[in-house]
This record gives structure tokens, sequence and C-alpha cells, in this order.
């Protein structure tokens, strides 16, 4: 199992590496001299000038300037941001924990619909049920998220005024960030009434967010449940007589989960995409609208920072999911 | 299964069809995405015969009119209008043009490299495949929209832009698909046989071994359709792709945003059409899965 896990890691060195060399080549490759790029239409004096060419390296030879990169890169250093001039790696980590709380419960939307939506559409196959599941699944596959949150906001905020509009909590609560979690903060601080708003202002993009991993979990765990549920063993667990629920719960769904799980861990890319949308639609402070301004902002030193450290956590998650995979799932042994 | 008359013999192209027809039409849903699909591209090419209005034309007297079921609806703007008094259901039927060609395009472009980077790597094998592999390995690690925005940030906000960045992005999903299928096909007797009569390495792969490998990549294909469509939205969207007043479904949506108080059908009716299209070619795709893939028949 250690063995596995180090073999996958050394496999991921050259993905990391390409990964790298994209960031690097992704200021260089930019139309146009960087530097004036990056002042804008504002234009930049001569010392100015001098001073940033200097600071970014692009006086010097292109493969020297990718080995400084890399040399950062591993101390934690991505460069200075054009625009608040803090830290690239310091304006990520301020943003990540949002992005994380907003994944986490979009996730676990995603699951509690999601899963029981497939098992009962697996075990009622052919009916009305199946196909009103399976036809909302499809749906919410197809969903432009950006069009759906809209439409929730206009419904639920907007006409209904149930849920807030943008924002992580009511500005009435102030909370001091321990974890960069809105929820656990609030609840460390003992703050109830404050949890309940951010708890609040968290589910409108929670749903928007989790609707596309709902209906993927939704349909793998139909199909995998109908794929376990014609194994021998499931018939001879209902020869030996046992309830049907023991069978569906035990018997099928326990082996139907194992590569539910890995389509489960799967959608953290797309919870991620996902999140530069949800986040720009509800003002939501986190790295996909930190990546979408940097963009616009043409901040690029952020934009390759960010690239860079988002593969690398996508890359990480899919190693995980394989040695998950690889415990949960007995047949295969390492 | 068999109903039709002509005696057409296993084998045949005819035969093929008539079997795959059958496959595919056994499935409502994916007759009704065909349907719907083939009906908004006749809307798209008849565009300026279809559409009541040009869709650039500013009426100063109609701002922001509902639809026609509204008590200050009229016959004339079906849908409503937008914010400077265009009609919404003739921007609609013109941005159906660009949404179905751009993504057309980002399929034909990735599926044309993707296919050709799959028969090399499956084909040739050794530091070809390696290098073709890992490259695709480093397009996946990126979220696809966030590489796209990315690319498009290089090349200058725009339609061609956004085309070519969603085309690499979709690109690692041929690579693959292609690959496998060929190393499954290559020692075959088939293969084997036209190796042996002298062909050549292209005409091995492009003539023999391809044709043998094509039906998932039309079921990816299709899948790729309807991401295409809602990676352009996206874009258009988040103003890095379709610039306006060009009139593309996403770019229609970031525009009718500020009004989503006042005007909700400047916003519904643009992503409905979105994902009514994307619905329907996803249920296309399920039924061309059905009828294709010989694993997955009849499951």
């Amino acid at each position: 199992m250690f063995k596995f896990v180090l073999v996958k890691l050394a496999q991921l060195i050259p993905t990391f590496i390409g990964v790298t060399i994209v960031a690097f080549a992704f200021i260089r490759l930019l139309p146009g001299d960087p530097i004036l790029l990056m002042a804008g239409e504002r234009g930049i004096s001569p010392e100015r000038y001098a001073q940033l060419e200097a600071q970014l390296g692009f006086d010097r030879s292109p493969i020297i300037q990718y080995f400084d990169f890399l040399a950062n890169l591993v101390q934690g250093d991505l460069g200075t941001s054009l625009v608040t001039h803090a830290p690239v790696m310091e304006e990520f980590l301020s943003r990540f924990p949002a992005t994380v709380e907003l994944s986490a419960f979009a996730l676990a939307f995603a699951i509690i619909i999601g899963l029981p939506a497939g098992v009962i559409a697996a075990t009622r196959r052919g009916t009305s049920i199946d196909h009103t599941v399976m036809g909302i699944s499809l749906t919410g596959y197809s969903m432009p998220i950006f069009w759906w949150g809209l439409l929730l906001i206009m419904f639920f905020s907007s006409t209904l005024g149930w849920t807030p509009v943008s924002g992580r909590i009511s500005y009435l609560y102030f909370v001091d960030s321990v974890t960069g979690f809105m929820t656990i903060d609030t609840l460390l601080a003992g703050d109830w009434a404050a949890f309940l708003s951010a708890l609040h202002y968290l589910i409108l993009p929670a749903i928007v967010l989790g609707t596309i991993p709902m209906a993927v979990i939704a349909r793998q765990t139909r199909s995998s449940m109908l794929e376990v549920l014609g194994e021998d063993y499931v018939r001879t667990a209902r020869a030996k007589g046992l309830s049907n629920f023991r069978v569906i719960m035990v018997h099928t769904l326990r082996n139907a989960l194992i590569t539910v799980v890995t389509v489960i861990g799967l959608q953290v890319g797309v919870l991620l995409a996902g999140a530069i949308l949800t986040e720009t639609i509800f003002s939501w402070p986190g790295i996909g609208k930190w990546m979408i301004d940097a963009i616009s902002r043409r901040d690029y030193p952020a934009v390759q920072g960010g690239l860079v450290l988002i593969a690398f956590i996508v890359m990480i998650v899919n190693l995980l999911v394989d040695v998950a995979y690889g415990i949960i799932n007995p047949r295969i042994r390492y | 299964m068999s109903t039709s008359t002509t005696a057409s013999a296993p084998g045949t192209l005819r035969y093929q069809l008539a079997e795959f027809w059958s496959y595919f039409s056994a499935s409502r849903g994916a007759l009704v995405g065909l349907i719907f699909i083939v009906t908004i591209l006749l809307v798209a090419l008849l565009a300026p015969w279809v559409a009541p209005h040009d869709p650039a034309l500013q009426n100063r007297d109609a701002f922001l009119v509902p639809p026609v079921w509204h008590a200050e609806g009229t016959w004339s703007y079906l849908l409503g209008t937008d914010a400077v008094g265009r009609d919404i259901l003739s921007r609609l039927i013109f941005g159906a043009r660009y949404s179905l060609f751009i993504s057309a395009m980002v399929v034909l472009l990735s599926m044309a490299v993707g296919i050709f980077l799959g028969l090399l790597a499956g084909y040739f094998r050794g530091w070809l495949e390696t290098l073709i592999t890992r490259t695709m390995d480093v397009v996946l690690a990126f979220p696809s929209l966030l590489l796209a925005l990315g690319l498009v940030a290089v090349l200058s906000p725009g339609l061609t832009s956004a085309m070519i960045a969603i085309a690499v992005v979709q690109l690692p999903y041929f690579v693959r698909l292609t690959r496998a299928a060929v190393m499954s096909e290559k020692d075959r007797e088939y293969v084997t046989a036209s190796r042996l009569a002298g062909a050549s390495h292209g005409r091995l792969m492009f003539n023999t071994l391809l044709p043998n490998c094509m039906a998932p990549l039309i079921v990816q294909a299709t899948l790729s359709f309807s991401t295409a469509i809602l990676d352009i939205a996206a874009l258009g969207f988040l103003g890095m792709g379709v610039q306006p007043p060009t009139p593309e479904w996403g770019a229609m949506l970031a525009n009718a945003r500020e009004f989503m108080g006042s005007a909700y059908w400047a916003v519904t009716f643009p992503g409905l059409v979105i994902l009514l299209t994307v619905l329907m070619i996803n249920l296309m795709g399920d039924g061309l899965r059905d009828a294709l893939d010989p694993k997955m028949k009849r499951s």
C-alpha cells in the first residue's frame, strides 16, 4: 500500500513539471510586452519599467527564469500580486477556505440527494419513479449553472426574500477568523445566531454548485446498483431469504459504492471549475472569484500562481481518490 | 427487430445503418433529442427569414417590454425586449448560429487533432506515446473552465480564442479514447493481414484502424458538443468569450443580469434555450451510446 502511494506520487512528478511549464509559459505567451500589458492603458515610466523587468526577472534568459520560478515555487513563493502588492500565496490561502467551505456543502448536498435518488431509481427500475429521477438528473447534468444561480436568486432572494443575494455572512455579525471556515468560526465563537446566518448565506450557492455533481452521482449510483443487482452474490443473498432492505443496503449498495466513491472524488475538478461561476454570481469571496478578478485586472502573477495551486490541488485529490479506491475495494490489493 | 423489407445482408453498410437505427429509435428520448437538434439547426440556418426582427435593431420606444402573455406585452415582441429595446426572440434565434457554429467547430477541431494524436500514441507507442499522454495529463490537471479562461486571457477575449481554448480543453478525451481503441484493435488479424499485404503506416492508421475505433469517438463527440455549448456560454457570461453586442446566449445572460429584478424574461429565456439545447444533445448522446457501444447494449 505504502509503496503504491509512493509509485503514484512519483508518477505525478512529470505532470506537475508540465503544469509548472504551462504556468511559467503563461506570462511569456501573452501577446506583446507583458510589462506594458500589465501597466495597461495608462502607460509606464522607463524607471518603473526597468524596476518591474528586474522584479519579474524578464531581463534574464527564459531557462534561468524558469528555474528561478521553480526554486521560488518549492519555497512557496509565487510572486507578488500586481494589484494588491501582497504575496500571491497569501492571497490564495486567505480565500481558499471560503471555496473549500462552499464546495464541501455543495458536495454534501450532492451526496445527500444524489445517492438515495440513484438507489431508489435502480430498485424501481423502469417505473415512473426511475424515469423521473433520471429525467431530473439529466436536466441537472445539462444545467448552465450560471443561469441556474440567477434563477434561484430571482426566485428565492428577489421574489420571496428568503435568502441573501451575496456574501458569506450578515454584516450584523463579526466573528474572528480562526479557521477561515465561517460555519466553524461562528461555532467556535459560540455565536449560534451568526452560525445560522452563515448557513443562510451558504445554502443557495451550495445548491447551485452541487447541482451537476448531484446529477452525476445519481446517474452513477443507479448504474452501479443495476450492475451489482445482477451479480450472483445478490441472488444468493435473496435466496438465503434476507429482507429486501438488507439485500439492497448491505449486499448491493456497499459494493456499488466502490465506483460511486471514485466518481465523488472526481467531482473536485468539477467543483473548482463550477466555483468560478458560482462565486462570481454570489460574490462569494473564494479563489474562483479571485481568479476571475485577477484575469480581468491583468494581475498575471496571481493568475499564474492560482493556476499552479489549483492544478496541484486537483492532482493531489485525484491521487487520494486512487488510494481510497484501493482501500475500499477488497478485490484490489497492491 | 428487422422490420425493413429490403433484404440486406449482415455486414453491409446498409445493414449496419438499419441495425443502428433500430437501436437508436428504440429510445424515445434519443428521437426527441434528434428532432429538437435538427429543428434548432434549421432555425439557426434560416435565422434571417425566421427571426421577426433584426437582432441588433434597438427600438427606443420599447425598452424592457415584457413577453406577450403579460398585459403590457405585444405580439410584435413574443418574448419581450431587452434593456435597449432589442427583440429577445430574434436575438435567441441569431444566437443559435453562434452557439451551434462555435461548438461544432470546437468539436471538429478537437476531434481531428485528438484522433491524430491518439492514433500516433496508440500506433507507434514508445517515447511519442509518453510525450502525448503526459501532455494530456497536464491539460487534465486543470479544471476545464479555468484552463479555458487562462488560454483566452493569453489569446485575448473573443470568438476565435474561446473556440481554440475550449477545443484544447476537450482534447484529452479524444486522445485517450482513440489511443485505447487503437491499442485494443492493433493486434487483431485484419490489421496484421493488412500489414502483411504491405500497407503503409498511414494507411494502417487511417484506413484500417480508424474506422473500427469510431463508435466511442462519435459518442464522445456528442458529449463534447454539449459541453462546448455550456463552456462557450460560460465564457460569454464571464465576458471572456464572444463579445457584446453579438447575440451569443451567454453574453445575453451577462447583459441581462443587472435587470434581473425588473425583467425576468431577459434572464430566463437565454438560459432556458441553453439548458434545452444541452439537454436534448445529451438525450441524443445517450441513445447513440446505446446504439453504438455493444458493451452498453440492452443494459
